[in-house]
């Protein structure tokens, strides 16, 4: 394909500041994201996952700053955008939803305005045919009798028809990337099995990107084309989908394939425990020298305690961050 | 849903006074103001006249009914002013932040610290009595309660999803204002709004009665009781009717301030859902 990537992070930093000092949160995260790919980040809570997200909208707030690197959309870098533009961009090329369907709605507003608002922000529609948009909107993310549910209240909907709301407002300007963070964790499995799909479907016949963010590795693997794997604010690896279970190399990446439960295999056969990753994730203020995974890592050599690692291209395909990788 | 019972005898006594007012032409026997007959002066309540009459021989009872109509329109046109100053205000401060919430919250400090009633007269005596220097003066000095729930709303929706939501949506700063924040606070300035209207009624009273509101001869129920102040012990009907006009009015916005509370507050709203 000719012309830029959709999405191109280089070497993002994102600083927390306190008083006068600041540590950063997430540091030197690259990644790409074609037009129409689907790609995951994955990780423990606190990684860093939503901070990369918001930095990816303009949304990092103080205390949180960009403290360097590049974020570039469709080859425009985001930090050069006036507020006017980022604005322009947010909701209209690069949409998102969230964790909460429960909360991301407005109480006081039915959902068919709360879609139309979109078609009158970013594409100054009149509110007739932006009602009129709204209900076909509510159609595609087929939620039944949409011409009766828009007038709805939130409270008045489940949570699968809220998220299901969220994504017909999110996809409504028709995006070039859709960032899903955590889309699914507050809705029962069967339901969130149901709105992925439909999230899939629809992203896919529209040529919409995807950045799903997770902790779930097999949520995100089954989803994505390429998952790359995120460790107290910092990419560890990156592979295809296909490749992260069978030939995982950085040994936290491998400790969460292990921790997952695997149908017809292990679980259910011998029910035997799913490995955990002993310890902790390290607080933000004290990362450890070094390897930051280096105080829970079997693999963990001296060299591991004092260097922190670089990145490696790996001859099969993606990047990992490790001295001693499979 | 139970509707309690402040709400529907406070919604009533504000209904019957709203209604009254509109009504007032008709429901009036006489002319408020040029049916003066010196020959049936202070007489007292009767079938003729049901409030009794003043030292000019005018209806008590129709000048109450009129009255209805100046107090209420106090009562509402200033509080709407106050609700507007005060909503714009806290809901930019709470946004906004920095120097500008610095500046209102000190403002409004200074509002809570001088007694508004203090503060109307002061304008009062500089635009002079009259009907519109009564709702300049009502209107600009009692939004100080009004600011600060509408800033203590923003503060804790402003951390909401469906604000946060909305900024990720590409939502301008007005937008979020109008569309989310404002529509999710109106319960509490409502409230506010109801008890607010009969604190400026009852200042309209306080201050006609000083000679500073309504000027007679048109009857407000505060200009009505200064006028009959030095009557008091030979003729009380003059007093009562329009003190008990205010008294009830009020004390109905009172009741439908605390009833909305009730059914309006976020807190017993989402017990209910
Ligand atoms: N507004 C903030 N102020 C201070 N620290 C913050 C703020 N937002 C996030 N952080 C810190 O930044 C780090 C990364 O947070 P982030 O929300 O990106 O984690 P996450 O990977 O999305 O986790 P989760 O899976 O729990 O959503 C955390 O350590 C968090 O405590
Ligand atoms: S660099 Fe060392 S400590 Fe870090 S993951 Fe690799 S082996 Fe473990
Ligand atoms: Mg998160």
């Amino acid at each position: 394909m000719t012309g830029p990537p959709l999405l191109e992070v280089e070497d993002l930093r994102i600083d927390l500041n306190y008083r006068s000092s600041h540590v950063a949160a997430v540091e030197g995260v690259s990644f790409r994201i074609d037009r129409g790919e689907t790609f995951g980040l994955v990780g423990e809570s606190g990684c860093g996952k939503s901070i990369t997200a918001l930095a990816l909208i303009g949304l990092l707030r103080q205390p949180l700053s960009i403290g360097a690197g590049a974020i570039r959309f469709d080859g425009r870098e985001i930090q050069r955008l006036s507020a006017a533009e980022q604005r322009a961009l947010r909701g209209n090329r690069i949409a998102m939803i969230f964790q909460e369907p429960m909360t991301a709605l407005n109480p006081v507003s039915p959902v068919g305005r709360q879609i139309a608002e979109m078609f009158v922000l970013h594409q100054g529609k009149d509110w007739r045919e932006a009602n009129r948009l709204a209900v076909e909107a509510l159609a595609s993310v087929r939620v039944p009798a949409p011409e009766r549910r828009v007038k709805d209240y939130p409270h008045q909907l489940s949570g699968g028809m809220r998220q299901r709301v969220m994504i017909a407002i999110a996809l409504a300007c028709g995006p070039d990337l859709l960032i899903a963070d955590e889309p699914t964790t507050a809705l029962d499995v069967t339901v969130q099995a149901e709105i992925i799909e439909l999230m899939r479907n629809l992203c896919a016949e529209r040529g919409t990107a995807i950045l799903m963010i997770s902790h779930d590795l097999g949520l995100v693997a089954n989803v994505c084309r390429r998952v790359a794997v995120m460790y107290a604010g910092r990419i560890v690896e990156e592979r295809g989908s296909d490749d992260i279970f069978r030939t995982s190399s950085h040994p936290y990446t491998q400790g969460l394939v292990d921790s997952l439960p695997r149908l017809g295999s292990r679980a259910a056969l011998g029910r035997t425990r799913l490995t955990e990753i002993a310890g902790v994730v390290p607080a933000i203020t004290d990362f450890p020298d070094g390897c930051r995974f280096n105080p829970r890592c079997a693999r963990a050599t001296d060299i591991c305690r004092t260097t922190e690692p670089e990145t490696t291209l790996l001859s099969a395909g993606g990047l990992v961050r490790c001295h001693h990788h499979a | 849903m139970r509707l309690g019972a402040n709400l529907i005898i406070g919604g009533a006594l504000f209904a019957l006074a709203v209604i009254v007012g509109l009504l007032a032409p008709w429901l009036a026997h006489t002319d408020p103001v040029m049916d003066a007959n010196l020959l049936n002066a202070e007489e007292p309540p009767s079938w003729i006249w049901w409030f009794g009459t003043d030292a000019q021989g005018r209806d008590i009872y129709s000048r109450v009914v009129h009255g209805a109509r100046i107090s209420l329109t106090v009562g509402i046109v200033s509080q709407l002013v106050n609700s507007v100053i005060g909503v714009t205000l806290g809901l930019t401060a709470g946004y906004w932040g920095g120097w500008w919430d610095d500046f209102v919250n000190g403002l409004t400090n200074l509002m809570l610290a001088i007694p508004s009633l203090i503060f109307a007269l002061a304008i009062m005596a500089v635009l002079g009595p009259g009907l519109t220097s009564l709702l300049i003066a009502l209107g600009l000095t009692n939004w100080s309660f009004t600011c600060r729930i509408a800033r203590a709303s923003t503060l804790s929706l402003k951390s909401q999803g469906y604000v946060q939501a909305a900024k990720v949506l590409g939502y301008g700063d007005l937008r979020i204002m109008i569309t989310q924040l404002l529509p999710n606070m109106v319960g509490p300035i409502i409230v506010i709004g109801t008890l607010g209207m009969g604190g400026a009624i009852l200042a309209e009273a306080a201050l006609s009665f000083l000679g500073l509101g309504v000027r007679p001869p048109y009857p407000s129920w505060g200009s009505m009781l200064s006028e009959a102040r030095d009557q008091i012990t030979t003729a009380p009907w003059l007093s009562i009717f329009p003190g008990l006009a205010i008294f009830l009015t009020v004390l109905g916005l009172n009741l439908l301030g605390d009833g909305l509370r009730d059914i309006l507050d976020p807190q017993s709203r989402s017990r209910r859902t």
